[in-house]
Order: C-alpha cells, then sequence, then structure tokens
C-alpha cells in the first residue's frame, strides 16, 4: 500500500553547547491517505520533532520525509497543527481564531464561505454559541476543541497533533477523543498524533508507533485491528486490553535503553 | 453608578490634596512670596490666562509631536531588537547608557548645535527622552512571543511580515501602551527641559521661569498645576486609545 506519509531512516542531531545531541536515529514512518498514526514513546524522545519534520518547519540531517509523493522541504501550507498549549488570540473572537488559517491559505476566499465552514466546524464539536466568546471566556477543553477547529478548517491533508489533550482532566480527554473520531469521520485528512498516553493511542489510532528513547528510532508498530466507530467501552475489552500490555512492555523497553544510554 | 465613582472619588482626592496644602501654607503663616498656596492661584489663571493658554498650546503641540516621533522610531526600535538577537545584544547597553545619561546635560549640547531651532530643539528633547520605554517594551514583547504562534502561522507558509501584521503586532499592544503611558510623562518633562533652561524659551517652561524672575510664586505654581493638568489630559487620552486597540487584555472584574 502506498504511504501517503513516508519517513525512512531519518537522523537528525540538535547543535548544542556540548556537541550534537542526537533525537532521531534510524526513524521510520509510514502512514496511509486517510489513516490516523498515534506515535508514543518516553518523555523527551525526540516526538516533537517529529511534527516539525512532517510539516515542514525543518529538515533533518539525513534520511528523507514524503508527504504526497513529494519531499517535504518547506511548509506545505496544507498542514494543520494543534499542540497542547492551545494558543488562541486573546483579541480575537472563537470564530475569528478558527478563520485565521483560512485568512493566510485562501486569502481570496469570501467572507461569508470562511464563516460559514468554521461555523460548520464548532457545531461539530460542540461549540456552537460560543463562537462570539473571547478564549479568555473559555475553558480549557473547549479552547482544545477551538483549536482542533482551527486546524482543520482549511481542510488540510495533513493533520499534526502534539499532545493536545494533554493538560486536559480524564472525562473531558475522553469527550475530546469522541469529538476527534467523529472529526475524522467527517474530514479527509491524514493523521499523526503524538502522545503519552497509551489509551488515546489504541482509541484514536489506526496504528501506534512506539519510539525508543532518545535518540529515537521506530522500536514497535502496532496494527490497531478494532472498528471506525469505537466507543470508549471497547477500551476495556480484552482485545484492547491485550494491545494495551503489548505497548506497556514496549515502553518498558525503551526505557529500559534510555537508561542504557545515560 | 460605577462611573460616578470612576469620576467622583479621582476628585475628592485631588480636592483633599489642595486642601492639606493650604492647610500647611495657612498653619505655617507662609507669605506667597516664600510659598504659594492654592487659594493664590485663581488670580494668577485670571490675570494671565492668555498666556496660559497660548505657552500651554506650545508646550503640547511639541509635547505630542515628539511623543509621535518617538513612537514610531521606538516601535521601529523595538521591533528590530525583538526579531533580532545580534541586534539585541548590541544595542542593549548603548541604549541603557543613554537613558542613564541626565537629558538636561544635553540641552546646552543641543542648543548649540541647532542654535535658535527651538521649536526643533524641544521636539528633539521630548523625543529623546520618552523613546527608551517604548523601545524596550516592544522588543520584549516580540522576544517572548510563544512559539507555538509563529510554528502555527509558518507551517501554512506564512510571511514573517504577515506573522507580524497578524499575531505580534497585536500582542505587543499591551506592552506597548504601558510603555506610553510612562513616555507620555517623560516627554512633558523633556519639552520643559528645554523650554525652562534654554534663553528665550516659549511655552510653559519659559512662563514659569519669568514667573521666576520676576518672583511671582502664585504664577508658578499655577504654571505646575497647569503642566500637572497637561499631562493627565494627555494620559487619559492615551488610556482611551488603549481601551479601543487593547481592551481585549484587560480580564473582566470579577
Amino acid at each position: 500500500m502506498t504511504k501517503f506519509i513516508d519517513i525512512s531512516g531519518v537522523h537528525h542531531a540538535y547543535k548544542t553547547k556540548h556537541g550534537p545531541l542526537p533525537v532521531l536515529d534510524g526513524l521510520d514512518v509510514g502512514v496511509p491517505k486517510g489513516e490516523f498514526c498515534a506515535v508514543v514513546g518516553p518523555s523527551g524522545c525526540g516526538k516533537s520533532t517529529l511534527t516539525r519534520l512532517i510539516s515542514g518547519l525543518m529538515r533533518p540531517d539525513s534520511g528523507v520525509v514524503i508527504v504526497d509523493g513529494q519531499e517535504v522541504t518547506s511548509p506545505r501550507k496544507t498542514v494543520g497543527m494543534a499542540f497542547q498549549n492551545p494558543v488562541m488570540l486573546e483579541w480575537r473572537t472563537i470564530l475569528q481564531n478558527v478563520m485565521l488559517p483560512l485568512e493566510i491559505v485562501a486569502p481570496g476566499m469570501k467572507r461569508d464561505a470562511a464563516e460559514a465552514r468554521a461555523m460548520h466546524l464548532l457545531e461539530m464539536v460542540g461549540l456552537k454559541g460560543f463562537e462570539n466568546k473571547k478564549p479568555s471566556e473559555l475553558s480549557g477543553g473547549m479552547r482544545q476543541r477551538a483549536s482542533l477547529c482551527r486546524a482543520i478548517v482549511h481542510k488540510p491533508d495533513v493533520l499534526i497533533m502534539d499532545e493536545p489533550f494533554g493538560a486536559l482532566d480524564n472525562f473531558t480527554r475522553e469527550d475530546l477523543w469522541q469529538t476527534m473520531r467523529d472529526l475524522r469521520a467527517a474530514e479527509p485528512f491524514t493523521c499523526v498524533l503524538i502522545t503519552h498516553d497509551l489509551r488515546e493511542s489504541v482509541f484514536l489510532g489506526d496504528q501506534v508507533i512506539v519510539l525508543s528513547g532518545r535518540p529515537a528510532r521506530t522500536q514497535f508498530v502496532l496494527d490497531v485491528d478494532l472498528p471506525a466507530d469505537r466507543t470508549i467501552d471497547i477500551l476495556y475489552e480484552p482485545r484492547a486490553v491485550d494491545m494495551l500490555h503489548i505497548l506497556r512492555d514496549q515502553i518498558r523497553i525503551a526505557q529500559g535503553r534510555d537508561g542504557e544510554v545515560h | 453608578m460605577e462611573n460616578a465613582q470612576k469620576i467622583v472619588v479621582p476628585l475628592l482626592a485631588i480636592l483633599a490634596f489642595l486642601g492639606l496644602w493650604e492647610f500647611i501654607v495657612w498653619v505655617n503663616g507662609w507669605p506667597n512670596y516664600v510659598m504659594a498656596s492654592p487659594s493664590d492661584l485663581p488670580a494668577a489663571y485670571a490675570r494671565f490666562w492668555n498666556l496660559f493658554l497660548v505657552m500651554g498650546w506650545q508646550t503640547l503641540w511639541r509635547t505630542v509631536l515628539g511623543l509621535l516621533i518617538a513612537v514610531l522610531f521606538g516601535t521601529m526600535l523595538g521591533m528590530v531588537m525583538g526579531f533580532s538577537k545580534l541586534a539585541r545584544d548590541a544595542l542593549y547597553p548603548l541604549l541603557v547608557g543613554f537613558n542613564a545619561i541626565p537629558k538636561a546635560t544635553l540641552v546646552p549640547v543641543i542648543a548649540l548645535l541647532f542654535i535658535g531651532q527651538h521649536d526643533f530643539n524641544t521636539v528633539l528633547m521630548a523625543f529623546l527622552i520618552s523613546f527608551f520605554p517604548i523601545a524596550v517594551s516592544v522588543g520584549i514583547g516580540l522576544s517572548t512571543l510563544e512559539p507555538e504562534y509563529r510554528d502555527i502561522l509558518r507551517a501554512l507558509g506564512a510571511s514573517r511580515f504577515t506573522i507580524f501584521r497578524k499575531i505580534a503586532l497585536p500582542k505587543t499592544l499591551p506592552e506597548f501602551f504601558g510603555a506610553l503611558k510612562v513616555a507620555v510623562t517623560l516627554a512633558f518633562i523633556g519639552t520643559n527641559l528645554v523650554e525652562i533652561v534654554s534663553p528665550h524659551g516659549r511655552g510653559l517652561g519659559a512662563l514659569f521661569k519669568s514667573g521666576e524672575t520676576n518672583g511671582d510664586y502664585p504664577l508658578m505654581f499655577a504654571v505646575l498645576i497647569a503642566l500637572a493638568f497637561l499631562g493627565i489630559v494627555l494620559y487619559y487620552a492615551v488610556v482611551a486609545l488603549e481601551k479601543i486597540f487593547a481592551g481585549w487584555a484587560e480580564r473582566p472584574a470579577s
């Protein structure tokens, strides 16, 4: 099967005062079009570097990053990004915040059409009625919902999320997983989700990639063979619990390697 | 009710201050050639009202012009320092050093350089004394921008200028207005410095000087109060602008 996102043999080291600090050491990621790839690994292992590679914000020392058949050498314009910190422009309303990418990518777009598109997404994530509020009037979970809308408002072909639900409480997080599942069914993006929550990776992912400790290489790939219309309950079924056990073991191995290095 | 409080309470504070002043002068039995009291002032205003209007206007337009130049120059300098670490490292010591120089020492220098250019000299001093806080605040505002803001737009292929216009500029406005409030009063000091120190000066500073020359204490204090009044007016003009352009930064009181 052809990969929409194809990262192979990527090595990268950051320059520091104490010499080069290798963060990626043999990274391979392949995601077919429209699929959802969750990436887990010990903290500080270079997961965030992966997001910058796919979005074209930086280039690796060696190896190739191919998206949609083309090597990524600069920002691609057709990506959406969401971070753990749902940065909002405090002087704009929620609706205006969601419309921001359209102003960059499609400056000629009619305001009515842009508003309709943004409103449609806000409605899908349950923020209808909040469109004219300022970000400071919303809770953390609501801000993150708005941040998701902003990430996909311009119909990106790739959505990159860096621990987007990491700062939320457990129940809010599970709510947002379901929102994410529904958005996925409605919108045609290929997704890479960086997370350190194994349950999240199994609930949302079509595959889960385990990275080793720093410098990170692709240690293990798990195919998540669960139906697309999952509910939270599925996480308590034996087949999902088995997967969680496998991932837990892999993380242990990843941390072990981390221990040897230091 | 809330608005009444905003006006009435500060007015009461001012009246209390004037009352205290009057009381201290009265208790000590100072005649008005030693220390003027507030009750001396209305007579001074009544006698020289036309001078106050003409001189007040001169002081005001010079201060505002100097301030406008300070805003333009300070913002540009702040942008350079905010975006370039090299420029920041290079310029900070120079700026801090320049700011530490008492500006009174520059008056004779400027007066010699631009002999007779009185308006120009005054505006220049108002500018020199007030651009520093603006440059520093804009620089800090830009250099502390969270990287996520930048990444979201950069990943969409936005240019540096677009990122500046859409995010960095509006995000810096609260800091900018904070600095502008400081700069307003500084600019007044700069204007009056030149008006008082340089010969054949104009503006309220010169009026103060002539009061001093003639031993007219009520006139001198009347000038000081007029300066304070202009300062308050200009300060609240900035506050009004801040409400319009950076009102979002103000959290509703709870």
